[in-house]
Parts: structure tokens; C-alpha cells; sequence
């Protein structure tokens, strides 16, 4: 494999996406109207948990424009929505109708919906429907005693256990048994543009059309339709702008299935968007779980054993993801280390709060915190350094692949490659560690409360097995790539561009991509789990190498030259050895490739070709966190004050959005350590419904991210040697902030939950009455 | 988050303001200025005025104006009006620090010094400036012009002894002695948040000493005010770290936060008041 950046491959180059965005015309859900569409509004339960006695919806019916509300009676005929990944009979029947039926499990749970023909209008008409709840005691934590979901079934849908090795002899022949009670706060990916759904039916071609898809368009239409019993070649999803993803949006929620039913039924175009009140309580919450750790160690503090308990708190309902975040915590957990045997049983828990499914990073973060808080515990327990502890108990270079007897996604665990101490290294010395320690300790010497923070952490990326790409030249020499990828803003096209670029020899300003469109290619993977590089960039490369043989096997004809002695160079064929010689560009030779032709020859008609790329296993990159934070004692601020994240990509195809990345998920990162939390009160009423509430870091709050980008250990399981990127930013962020504050504070086992707040700061300073204990660097 | 329906009016002059206040004022009316903190509640329909009176096509209410003895502040100067300064050396340098605390620059390039006095937020700076500093208020209406001073203005959260019929078309700042200090100090969780605690001091130094303390609290209570136990410790006192912390602590004992987190707002209360008086003796 070539490591040297080409032409486009490496190149920090512009984004293709930015010239629309800037200027004020890109097409964002809310952007998208059709003539004679109605407007549809969600009432939602105010209570948390509660029989539905009655809905009274006569005033709202008697405004003029109001065309329908429904409730579920309206809509029985309408399956709960299903898993991605198909149906499991156990987790079944906690799956969410459209509409409430009988009972409301959380605020924001839809129980009707109301069309009329102005926005405005419906949000009135919504306020005068009268829902009559019968309030019942909420459940509101996943550590209290599970109570009953329906009869017969417990609000413990299952619990999720994954292990190896003999625990139990580990923990007998421990040197010392470290515990720990942790957990993280409720929050999630909030996109700044809401969600958003337009439905649309063309009766004169029965096909029925969501605008305002997002993330797996193609996925998405296959479980829809399935729900609307329609074939999935009269279902079309359409992808625009995206303001933002990170996992939540783009899922099949109740308000896109509404939106087509009544399309359908209305045969009208419906148009539903969110508002930032309906997100905070409808969309996807993640997170929040509570784990009891505890590590057998040998007196080198190398680990013999993990055993860890964990309470998921799932929200009301099973949503599209299943157990996918519990199973990705107790699979990722144990690595970057060498853990001999491992035991994680996961309760996974209904309670009423807003479902939760995945958010940028999920399972890891939550993973990454506890692993990371348990080594700097083991550190302090042998009176190791908390480099030390990490680096005896890494997985070795020479281990690699590292097959682990644990599962992610549903595969094998398998460790690509990588040399996790070397980054550790490379990370320690582009900080400066001896110095910014040495600098640290003055600091702290002179009464400051300032620390540093270290972890590590292994992602996953690029879940297979198989995605496609298509390539056409048209005679103006112009490069349509389509895709079953999707873009929430992370700069796909510019990626999949360049890819295509460097392997067809064409300006890869040439080049238009199409993604997020089922209309355009029947299969497609979409954005999520880093996966769109990995997998839609080699399967353009694939179809681009079948692109660039036939372009040089008709020049080779045309130019009475073998093909191995041309190239072809800003979309123009040409020998190499001869620069000044007979030429063609891609266009002409689209052009002779037409089917009509007189002188396409035998050629199959286009300039054009299918390209699949198909993988046994996920990537694992790597990284390392390094932070150093400072502490106001007089507000409890914690002010981050440097963050380097070091991160092994294998290969960059464009760095400057490789970084973007890394930044962006940082601050969400940061948001999650310190600032965002979704809280209720203790009858289940949400507490953060705007942004005064749900803090989120500003530009203001997030400190530089120093970035050190590597790319010694390229994946062997792909030809470009690609891992994926999206996740890393923000994967162990939380882990190195409360790292780094507990070192801050000189207070070992202080910081066990996320987010550290100022009120939590505080209250630990005045406990400890201002005697921080000494700790090993 | 759309807005309950409304009728909507902009008129050109006070007159007319009023004029529509007293005709409407039984049906909920307010004012639209910056609209900074009405329109998302309005969004939220919190607020569900039948009326909304738009005034910024009235001329002349942009305005500081230099009355000598004291500054004017009309009703259309914006946040960032203060940045600008054409004010007195100290007192606009206070006032230029202040407002660049306010929120983020969009808002302060539309949000307003009347309208944040009118919806009287408990953690507003400029409710904190009113509070401390000598400021009247001055109303009108159908029924004519009146003075409210600062000390009777606030009720409660968000609640003010102006009249439903009634207009704040400005605002009055004392204009302190020239050598009069001023030190400023808030916090909240992310910058330009409001905040979970904030002060305001002022005073001259004679000989050494303070005198006329002025020492106001604003985030942690219904609303702002002076802590007069505070300002009578410091009279007379020679500014001193010492001297600070125990302005701080007498503050905390003497405030009844609002909030939830009562324990927390008070050990806030210390920092703040201790702050904002290190902000006022750094700039002797």
C-alpha cells in the first residue's frame, strides 16, 4: 500500500459542500415545501407515566384548516416500529407505536396528532385537544427495582452479559481488588437543526416520498415499508442538507411514519418539523448509565480480572438500536488493556424518561470513562504512575490482530492492528509530559488547583460487510459518483471526491456525489458507526479502478497505444512519455461511448462501472487523551485549559476534516463531562426543555484541541488502509476531564459521575475542607 | 414554538404608544423592543400577549443622553450601545464592562437596557446596575409621566411596579463623583449565560478609606438589590483582601436565594462580592 499523500489522497483540500451552505442556499428539512401540503403538529403527554382515560379533540376539530387529528385508534392498523437489524421476539413488546395506545410512559410521548393547513394554526388547534391522564407512580431510575412494563413483563427487558476467562479465580488470587461506583449523565447529540419529515404521495406513479431523511436513508426504507406493507421501489427517502446528526438523527421515529400514513390517506403532502422544545423530550436521549467495576490486580498492578455491573437506563421504549449501546459497552470495555478474564452483566431498563438510543460514540463513552477511572484507581491503590498502570497492561504491537473473545456490533472482536504504546509515547512527548508535569506541580505547589489527565481508548469503525458505489463520465468530462452513503455534514461528498480523484486521474472539482437518495441506487449503508470513509470510499475506489480500466482500454485503441504505457491526468488520457502527444479526455471518450455511437465498437454502452467493496471485520483505531484542567475554587468552574488528543487513522484522505471531526466532538465531549445533563423532577417532568436549561459548550467554552493525527498502523483490512474518524473526538473526553479534575483536586476516588458540575465541585471542596492529598503523577 | 396569535402595531411616537396601552391594557399587551427575551417566551407561548406594540420605529428613544447630574437611557439603546463610549471616564467604562457580559453579540446588538429593566430577570446585569447605582425609572402613560426609583421598581421574579397601561421610555443613572470606583463580578456555567450570581460595587476612597459604598447582589435573590449590612461594614474600612472575604461571608449570611440550590448560590455570593470588590480596588 502507497502511504505517500497523492495528488488529492492526504490533502487538507476545501470542502465541494461549502459554497451552498455559505451563501444561504442549502436545502435543509424545513426548506423543503409542496404546494398543498399540510402541516402536521404532535400532542404530547405532559405526564410522565399514566393511563390515557380519554382524548377530547371536538374544539381543536372546530377551527377552521383543520383538516384531521387522529389518535392511535386512528392509526392501530400501523405496526410499533421495529429494530434495524430485525425483530427479537423478547424485546418485542417494548417497541413504540406512533401513537400512544392506552398509556403514556413518558412527557413527549405522541398520543395525537393534528393536520391543518398552516403551522401556526396546527400548534393552536394542538393546544385546544384535551387529553385526560390518569397519573401513575413513574419509575425514573434504572437503580430502583424494576416494576411492571405491562402484565406480565418487568420494566427489565433482558440483561446483556458478555464475559470470558475464570473470574472467579482471578479475584481469589488478586494482590488487591479495586471498586468503583460510577456513573454517567443523561444526554445526547442535539443537532442544531431539529428533525424534520415531509411525506409525500404521487399517486400518478404510486410512489410515496420522506423528505427530510437522514443517516440510512436506504435502511429506513426498508423498515418502513415493511410497516406500510409497500414494496420498497414505491418508497423513495430523500436526504438534504443535514444540520447535524451524531447518531440521533435520522432514525425512524413515530412522527416519519405519521407523515407518510397521512400522506397516503390525505393525499397530500404533510410537512412536520420540529421545534427545539420537542427535540430536548422526543428525540433520542443516550447515555446514562451506572456501573459497579471492580479489578483484580497482581502486585505489578497488572489486571488478572474485571467484573462489572451496569444499569441501563433505556427510557420508555426499545427504539430502533435494540441493546446495540449495551452490547457495544460491555464488548469495547476491557480495550485498549489485556484483560485475562472478564465478566459484564448489563441490566437493561425501561424507565420513563425519553428513550435512548445512540449517540456519536455509543457505548464507549460511557465505557471509556469507567475503564479509565478504574486504571487511575489502580494507579493510586499500588502508588503506580497512571502512565505506568496504562502502559504495562496495553495489548502489545506484536499481538496484533488481537482476537478478542468479545462482540461488537454483532462480530468478533478482531484488533486490525496498531501499537498502542508507541502512540502513548509519541502523545507523552509531543505534550511535553516531563515538563508540563514539572510545570503542574509548581502551579499546584503555589496553591493552584490544576491537573492533569491521561486515557486511552481503542474505537471501532467501519462496520461492514458490503457497500457499492457507481461511477459515470458524461461527455462533458463531469464524474457522477452515487451512493448509498449519506452526509450529516462531515463532508462525505469532499471525501468521496477525492477518493475517486486520485484513483480515475480527474479534478476532483469535477466530480458531483450523490448520497442520501433511494431513488438513485438501491443499496446503501449510510453515516453512522464511522463507517461511510471505510466503506463508501473503497467501494469508489472500487468502481473508480473499473472506470479508469475501461477509459484506458478505449484510449489505448483510439491512441494506437498499449495501455500500460498511458495515464490519465485532470481527466485527460495521455502518454506519459510523450506529454506533448496524441490525447483524449474522458468526456470524448464518453462521448464515443455512447450507445448510439457510431464508434463505440463492442464496448458496453457508457463510460461507467459498479464498484463493490466487501469487509470480514470492523477497523480499531486508537487514541490517547491528555488534559490539563484547572479548577476555580471560588465557583467550582473546571476550566479545561489544554487538550491534545493523539489518534491513529491509519490514513487520512483529507486531515483538515479529519481534525474537523476530532474537534467537533471534543466540545460535544465536553458538553457531556461538564455542562449537559437531562434532568427531571421526581414526577418524570423534564427539567431541560431549551437551551437556557440543556447547556451546551459555545466556541467560548471549548479550548483549542491539539491534534496529533498518525498514521503508523494502516488497517490491513481494507486496500486504502483506512480507519474511521467520526467517533474519536469525543470518545474519551469525559474519561480525561475527570482524570484530570480528580488529579486537580488532589482528592483520589472523588469524580465518579458525569458531569462534573460546579455545585458537585464545590460540595467536594467544602467535604474535604481544603487538605488535597498528594498524588502519583 | 409558534406564538399564540397576536395583533401586532408599530407606532411612531410615545403618544401613540400609550394611547394603545390604555386601550388595550385589561387584554395583555406588552412592548416589543429587542425582543430578545419576549419573542422565545412568546414562542414558547409563556407569554400570550393579545397586543404586541413594536416601538422601534419611534425616533429618538436610541439615545444616552448627558444630563450632567445624571445619564438618560431612552428605550431603544441597545446592549451594545454601551460599548461605544461618549460616557463619563468611569461610569461608561463600568457600563461598557457590564454590557459586554451580556449574552452573546447578536443579542446585544438587538437586546435593550429598558427592555431588560421592564422584564426585571432576576439575573439581568442591567437590573443589578438599576439596582445599585441611584437610577429612576421614568413610566408613561394615557394617565401621564411618572419617576419610579429604583428602590421601589422590583416586586419579585420578573414582576415591577410598572402598570399594565404603562411605557418605560427611560431610564435615569445618578451620575456618580467623579472619583468613584467600580468593580464588577459574575458567574455562570458557560460564558454569556445569565448568571448564577452577580455584584456591583461602588465607593470612593478618602484618605485611604471607603465611603459611600454601594454593594448590590443580583442572580441569587428574586432580584437584585443592596446589601446595606455589607455596605456598613466597608464604610470607613481601607480596602484590604482581608476586608473583602468578610464582605463576602457577611453577604452570604444576609441572602435568601431563590433557587434550588440554595447552599451552592451562597458559597457563589462570597466569590462574587469578594470579586467585585478586587475588581473595584484593582482599578484605583
Amino acid at each position: 500500500m502507497n502511504k505517500q499523500p497523492g495528488q488529492y489522497f492526504g490533502q487538507p483540500l476545501q470542502r465541494l459542500e461549502d459554497q451552498p451552505l455559505v451563501r444561504g442556499q442549502g436545502c435543509f428539512a424545513a426548506d423543503i415545501s409542496f404546494p398543498y401540503q399540510l402541516h402536521m403538529r404532535v400532542v404530547r403527554s405532559d405526564h410522565a407515566h399514566g393511563r390515557i382515560l380519554s382524548i377530547d379533540t371536538s374544539a381543536a376539530a372546530a377551527l377552521p384548516g383543520v383538516v384531521a387529528i387522529w389518535t392511535a385508534d386512528d392509526v392501530a392498523d400501523i405496526p410499533p416500529i421495529d429494530f434495524r437489524e430485525g425483530s427479537v421476539e423478547k424485546l418485542a413488546p417494548f417497541r413504540q407505536h406512533i401513537l400512544a395506545q392506552g398509556k403514556v410512559r413518558y412527557v413527549g410521548d405522541p398520543v395525537a396528532v393534528v393536520f391543518a393547513t398552516d403551522a401556526y394554526l396546527a400548534e393552536d388547534a394542538a393546544d385546544l385537544v384535551r387529553v385526560d391522564i390518569e397519573e401513575l407512580v413513574p419509575l425514573l431510575s434504572a437503580d430502583d427495582a424494576p416494576q411492571e412494563f405491562s402484565p406480565g413483563l418487568l420494566t427489565e427487558a433482558t440483561i446483556c452479559s458478555q464475559g470470558y476467562g475464570d473470574v472467579e479465580a482471578a479475584f481469589k488470587q488478586a494482590h488487591a481488588i479495586v471498586e468503583l461506583d460510577l456513573s454517567i449523565g443523561r444526554h445526547t447529540g442535539v443537532p442544531l437543526e431539529t428533525r424534520g419529515a415531509i411525506g409525500r404521495y404521487d399517486a400518478a406513479r404510486d410512489v410515496l416520498e420522506l423528505h427530510g431523511a437522514a443517516k440510512v436513508p436506504h435502511r429506513n426504507r426498508e423498515s418502513l415499508a415493511k410497516m406500510l406493507s409497500r414494496s420498497t421501489t414505491s418508497l423513495h427517502l430523500y436526504e438534504g442538507h443535514v444540520g447535524g446528526g451524531f447518531g440521533v438523527r435520522g432514525e425512524i421515529y413515530p412522527e416519519d411514519v405519521l407523515v407518510l400514513v397521512a400522506a397516503l390517506r390525505f393525499n397530500r403532502p404533510v410537512k412536520w418539523i420540529e421545534d427545539r422544545r420537542e427535540h430536548l423530550m422526543a428525540t433520542n436521549h443516550s447515555r446514562q448509565q451506572h456501573h459497579r467495576i471492580r479489578a483484580a490486580v497482581d502486585a505489578n498492578g497488572l489486571l488478572l480480572g474485571i467484573e462489572n455491573e451496569v444499569w441501563h437506563d433505556q427510557g420508555a421504549y426499545i427504539r430502533t438500536h435494540g441493546t446495540r449501546i449495551a452490547d457495544m459497552t460491555c464488548g469495547i470495555l476491557p480495550y485498549p488493556y489485556k484483560v485475562p478474564a472478564y465478566q459484564a452483566d448489563l441490566h437493561f431498563r425501561l424507565t420513563n424518561k425519553t428513550p435512548a438510543a445512540t449517540y456519536r460514540a455509543p457505548g464507549r463513552y460511557e465505557a471509556n470513562f469507567v475503564r479509565e477511572r478504574l486504571l487511575d484507581a489502580i494507579a493510586i491503590r499500588l502508588g503506580l504512575s497512571r502512565i505506568e498502570v496504562r502502559r504495562r497492561n496495553l495489548i502489545r504491537q506484536e499481538e496484533m490482530p488481537y482476537e478478542a473473545p468479545l462482540m461488537a456490533l454483532g462480530e468478533h472482536i478482531v484488533l486490525d492492528s496498531g501499537d498502542y504504546e508507541g502512540l502513548l509515547d509519541k502523545s507523552l512527548a509531543s505534550i511535553k509530559c516531563v515538563e508540563l508535569e514539572a510545570e503542574v506541580a509548581a502551579r499546584k505547589a503555589n496553591g493552584e488547583l490544576v491537573g492533569l489527565g491521561l486515557a486511552m481508548f481503542v474505537e471501532k469503525s467501519g462496520l461492514g460487510p458490503t457497500d457499492g458505489a457507481r461511477i459515470n463520465v458524461d461527455s462533458s468530462g463531469t464524474v457522477e459518483v452515487v451512493t448509498g452513503g449519506a452526509s450529516v455534514g462531515q463532508g462525505f461528498e469532499t471525501v468521496m471526491a477525492q477518493v475517486c480523484a486520485e484513483t480515475l486521474g480527474v479534478a476532483y472539482t469535477k466530480i458531483r456525489v450523490v448520497h442520501g437518495r433511494t431513488d438513485r441506487i438501491e443499496y446503501g449503508i449510510g453515516a453512522h458507526a464511522s463507517r461511510a470513509t471505510v466503506m463508501t470510499a473503497n467501494a469508489t475506489r472500487e468502481a473508480a479502478l473499473l472506470v479508469r480500466k475501461k477509459a484506458l482500454t478505449v484510449a489505448a485503441e483510439l491512441l494506437q497505444t498499449p495501455e500500460d504505457q498511458l495515464d490519465i491526468a485532470n481527466g485527460i488520457v495521455f502518454r506519459p512519455s510523450q506529454p506533448q502527444g496524441p490525447s483524449i479526455s474522458l468526456g470524448e471518450i464518453a462521448q464515443r461511448l455512447r450507445p448510439l455511437s457510431p464508434n463505440r465498437g463492442d464496448h458496453i454502452p457508457g463510460l461507467c462501472a459498479e464498484g463493490w467493496f466487501n469487509t470480514d471485520h470492523q477497523v480499531y483505531p486508537y487514541g490517547v487523551f491528555i488534559a490539563l484542567a484547572r479548577i476555580d475554587p471560588g465557583t467550582g468552574a473546571v476550566i479545561v485549559e489544554r487538550i491534545q488528543i493523539a489518534y491513529e487513522i491509519g490514513r487520512a484522505i483529507n486531515p483538515m476534516l479529519v481534525k474537523g471531526q476530532i474537534m467537533g466532538g471534543f466540545a460535544q465531549g465536553l458538553g457531556g463531562a461538564l455542562l449537559e445533563e437531562f434532568r427531571y423532577d421526581d414526577r418524570g417532568q423534564p427539567l431541560c426543555l431549551t437551551f437556557a436549561d440543556y447547556l451546551m459548550p459555545t466556541l467560548l467554552d471549548v479550548p483549542p484541541v491539539e491534534i496529533l493525527l498518525c498514521e503508523d498502523a494502516p488497517s490491513p483490512c481494507n486496500p486504502l488502509g483506512i480507519k474511521g474518524a467520526g467517533e474519536s473526538g469525543i470518545a474519551a473526553a469525559g474519561a480525561v476531564i475527570a482524570s484530570a479534575v480528580e488529579d486537580a483536586l488532589g482528592l483520589p476516588g472523588v469524580i465518579r459521575s458525569l458531569p462534573i458540575t460546579p455545585h458537585m465541585i464545590k460540595d467536594i471542596l467544602r467535604k474535604s475542607s481544603g487538605t488535597p492529598v498528594e498524588m502519583c503523577p | 414554538m409558534k406564538a399564540a396569535s397576536f395583533q401586532y402595531y408599530a407606532p411612531t411616537s410615545i403618544a401613540d404608544v400609550v394611547a394603545l396601552m390604555a386601550e388595550h391594557s385589561d387584554a395583555g399587551i406588552r412592548i416589543l423592543a429587542g425582543g430578545q427575551s419576549l419573542v422565545p417566551t412568546m414562542a414558547y407561548r409563556l407569554a400570550r400577549p393579545a397586543h404586541l406594540i413594536d416601538i422601534n420605529r419611534i425616533a429618538g428613544l436610541d439615545q444616552i443622553t448627558d444630563h450632567g447630574e445624571f445619564l438618560e437611557i431612552g428605550a431603544l439603546v441597545r446592549h451594545e450601545g454601551f460599548a461605544a463610549n461618549r460616557l463619563p471616564a468611569r461610569l461608561g467604562a463600568i457600563l461598557a464592562h457590564i454590557a459586554n457580559h451580556i449574552a452573546h453579540r447578536p443579542i446585544r446588538a438587538r437586546g435593550t437596557f429598558c427592555g431588560s429593566l421592564a422584564h426585571a430577570d432576576p439575573a439581568s446585569e442591567w437590573c443589578l446596575v438599576a439596582a445599585t447605582l441611584e437610577a429612576e425609572l421614568i413610566a408613561e402613560s394615557a394617565r401621564g409621566v411618572r419617576t419610579i426609583s429604583s428602590a421601589d421598581y422590583f416586586r419579585g421574579i420578573m414582576s415591577t411596579a410598572l402598570e399594565d397601561d404603562e411605557f418605560l421610555t427611560s431610564v435615569r443613572i445618578r451620575r456618580p463623583a467623579d472619583d468613584t470606583l467600580f468593580g464588577f463580578f459574575e458567574y455562570s456555567r458557560r460564558h454569556g449565560d445569565f448568571a448564577l450570581a452577580a455584584s456591583l460595587v461602588s465607593f470612593q476612597l478618602t484618605a485611604g478609606l471607603m465611603q459611600n459604598v454601594r454593594l448590590g447582589l443580583g442572580g441569587v435573590e428574586d432580584y437584585p438589590r443592596r446589601l446595606a449590612e455589607v455596605e456598613s461594614l466597608l464604610e470607613g474600612q481601607s480596602p484590604s483582601a482581608a476586608v473583602f472575604t468578610r464582605a463576602g461571608d457577611l453577604a452570604a449570611q444576609h441572602v435568601n436565594p431563590s433557587a434550588a440550590d440554595v447552599d451552592y448560590r451562597i458559597e457563589l455570593v462570597k466569590t462574587v462580592v469578594e470579586r467585585a470588590l478586587q475588581h473595584a480596588n484593582e482599578t484605583t
